[in-house]
């Protein structure tokens, strides 16, 4: 098992008609995964087609989920109606609502999360790359890729990735392929400052997850929200782990590039965060090129076998 | 987003919250009528630049603070006079200071005594924070450092609003009673709704005072906005000042490139970010001192390679570039000949250190390879980083 989503994850591409979902619906098809559903409220009644795939688009998430059994949303919804389509996933009782987008208004996703609160809809993102379940077949095809990830960096395995940012994931992903180690799920969480699903939710479910059996967790700048993760780890988790964050040159008061990458205070400093790592036990990578190399070390350590 | 104090007033007043009566001038013609706008007596005169520790700052001339004092009129106005075109140096501005380009004239204020007041969001919650203290006029920094008791925090439900009980827990924690009372309350509600109505990322009223007379003023205003919620408002827009902005980061942003110029000499191009932080980070871990954060983003371009190339070579310090694209997606080879375009156009002359990796690699390293030029290529971020350090010391 891996955690969120499986290979056989029936999904929905939430504006497959633009440009940005269009193409990468195309590249989720192309890695196997089972798109199974467009939506663009007006569009209802088309279909989008690539290759031998003809992939029919609805109105609405409501009548895609009930009508082709998707239990997963893919979120390319421009910024302005991209909290109102998370809403939508969340009515419409989905699984997982994993947005993309990047650019939604904070007090928009302020809203959306507390409208979520009760709800059974987890969210992913906003502003992420995505989630990917690798395939068994070559390039990890057969996989589950959902979001904007390049599939065939990944393979098939037994580790677990959590990171705010794309392509430090991507960073992560491929020093571990090439190493040889596979990954059981590769989780982005997003790198605005309010976003759905945290590092300690991913966290969890990586620690529950038995097919999982060592964990590299990559942050940056701003928020506690690593420090939450590393208390957590330290108490509960008997995994290997290794961590990285990112910005410890970043100048105070300065967003780098992500809503929220920002040094706000003394505990949200990548120095702080680093500490706190190594306090709780978390193998750190010294550079971005030695987060593979860190879980190798955190597993050694432990005498787990990661591939 | 951020705006000038005086701009911040001006909402202020649209949105009911009280502040001393100003009037802002961009030359010395206009301090005559700004002055007319308010009571003759005691004045204060301040400086407008998007900077704190104005009151302590000192002028490029040698004139002492940015903030005055004036017992009269006249005297004001030659405080004016000599803060307008002048560069006030604060801790906050760096040794280059900022150019004065707009002086603030308010009625100076009897004040009884200062707190603190602002709103921002509260990451771990995801709701807004009210955040109020009986110590203002100081650095809330310090205070929380030094008497954290003495701040406390009310965060408010987005579905509901600011409640009642929120604001007489806010009002009775500042040790207000009778109108004092009344009147913060009234602020802070007004002040609460001009946050939400305007997607503020921050509203910072430090000092928040209360006069001899009973009235609770905000005496100051720093206020930053969300960028992802601008496209709703375009009279918060009209109030940038490109005069308080980089140029090279004004540029980047026409191209849809996201720099920040940093002192050091190394400079980064990277897509992401995540890796553009930790490209900076390891350019530092190897000895080096990186130039700038530059993100070109996922789906960069050739056009925006070459523009991003111009902006980071136009700043003086540059002694080498760090090229570093983890192409999940977009196509390494289109990213190597937008490189090699950006040094043909540019002639470039500087050490240049290529990381290229991801789709299509193989052919976007022919194509550096054989361009003729002088470009290193480095096989991990590393490798990479490494070689530039060495480059450029």
């Amino acid at each position: 098992m891996a955690i969120l989503i499986t290979p056989d994850t029936r999904i929905l591409v939430q504006g497959i008609t633009g440009d940005f979902g269009g193409r990468h619906a195309k590249l989720s098809l192309d890695y196997g995964t089972k798109v199974v559903a467009g939506v663009t409220p007006g569009k209802g009644g088309q279909v989008f087609e690539h290759g031998a795939h003809r992939v029919p688009i609805f109105n609405s998430v409501a009548d895609a989920a009930r009508a082709t059994g998707a239990t997963v949303s893919a979120i390319f919804v421009p910024p302005p109606f991209a909290a109102d389509a998370i809403l939508e996933c969340s009515d419409a009782g989905l699984d997982l609502a994993v947005a993309i987008t990047e650019g939604i208004p904070v007090r928009d996703m302020v809203r959306v999360k507390r409208a979520m609160a009760a709800a059974r809809t987890r969210l992913l993102g906003p502003n992420c790359p995505g989630i990917v379940t690798p395939g068994t077949g070559e390039k990890s095809n057969g996989g589950c890729r959902i979001g904007i990830a390049p599939g065939y960096i990944h393979k098939k395995g037994r580790v677990g990735v959590v990171s705010r940012s794309g392509t430090l994931t991507y960073e992560a992903v491929y020093q571990l392929t090439v190493r040889g180690i596979g990954q059981s799920t590769c989780v982005g969480i997003g790198g605005d400052p309010v976003n759905g699903t945290s590092h300690l939710d991913v966290i969890r479910l990586f620690n529950d997850d038995p097919e999982t059996v060592g964990i590299v967790m990559i942050g940056e700048i701003g928020g506690n929200a690593e420090v939450e993760a590393a208390r957590w780890i330290k108490a509960n988790c008997r995994k290997p782990v290794a961590g990285f964050i990112a910005g410890s040159t970043a100048p105070p008061g300065r967003r780098m590039g992500h809503a929220g990458a920002i040094v706000g205070g003394a505990e949200d400093t990548a120095a702080a965060k680093i500490a706190a790592f190594k306090e709780c036990g978390i193998e750190v990578a010294v550079t971005p090129s030695d987060m593979a190399d860190a879980l190798i070390r955190a597993a050694k350590a432990r005498g787990v076998a990661l591939s | 987003m951020n705006i000038h104090e005086y701009q911040a007033k001006a909402l202020f007043e649209k949105f009911g919250v009280p502040a001393p009566k100003g009037a802002a001038a961009k030359t010395p013609e206009d301090f005559i009528n700004a002055l007319a706008e308010l009571p003759e007596g005691p004045t204060m005169v301040k400086s407008q630049i998007h900077a704190g520790g104005r009151g302590k700052g000192v002028f490029t001339d040698g004139y002492k603070g940015g903030v005055k004092f004036c017992k009269t009129k006249a005297e004001a106005r030659e405080a004016a006079t000599r803060m307008l075109g002048n560069t006030l140096v604060t801790a906050q501005t760096g040794p280059a200071g900022r150019k004065v380009q707009t002086v603030y004239f308010t009625v100076a204020s009897d004040i009884k005594k200062e707190y603190y007041l602002a709103i921002l969001l509260d990451r771990a919650a995801s709701r807004p924070v009210i955040v109020a203290s009986t110590e203002g006029g100081v650095e809330i920094e310090k205070v929380a450092h030094e008497t954290p008791e003495k701040i406390f925090k009310v965060v408010i439900d987005p579905a509901y609003g600011i409640a009642d009980f929120q604001v007489r827990d806010l009002v009775s924690g500042l040790g207000l009673a009778g109108a004092e009372a009344k009147n913060a309350a009234r602020l802070i509600r007004a002040l609460y709704g001009m946050y939400w109505d305007t997607d503020a990322a921050m509203v910072e009223v430090n000092p928040l005072i209360t006069t001899g007379s009973g009235e609770v003023l905000a005496l100051d205003a720093k206020v930053s906005f969300d960028d992802n919620a601008l496209f709703r408002h375009p009279d918060i827009v009209a109030l940038r000042d490109l005069n308080e902005e980089d140029p090279k980061e004004i540029e980047a942003s026409k191209h849809a490139l996201s720099y920040i110029a940093l002192d050091g000499n190394i400079a980064c191009l990277v897509n992401g970010a995540g890796l553009a932080m930790s490209t900076m980070d390891i350019i530092k871990y190897f000895g080096g001192s990186p130039a700038n954060f530059l993100d070109v983003g996922g789906g960069a371009s050739k056009g925006q390679v070459v523009a991003a190339f111009k902006i980071i070579l136009g700043d003086p310090n540059v002694k080498g570039i760090f090229v570093n694209i983890f192409g999940g997606i977009m196509d390494c080879n289109v990213i190597a000949n937008g490189i090699v375009d950006a040094v043909r156009e540019v002639g470039l002359r500087l050490p240049l250190v290529v990381r290229l990796e991801g789709n299509n690699v193989e052919a976007g390293k022919a194509t550096l390879a054989s361009s003729g030029l002088t470009i290193v290529s480095g096989d991990s971020m590393a490798d990479a980083a490494q070689k530039i350090v060495k480059l450029v010391a």
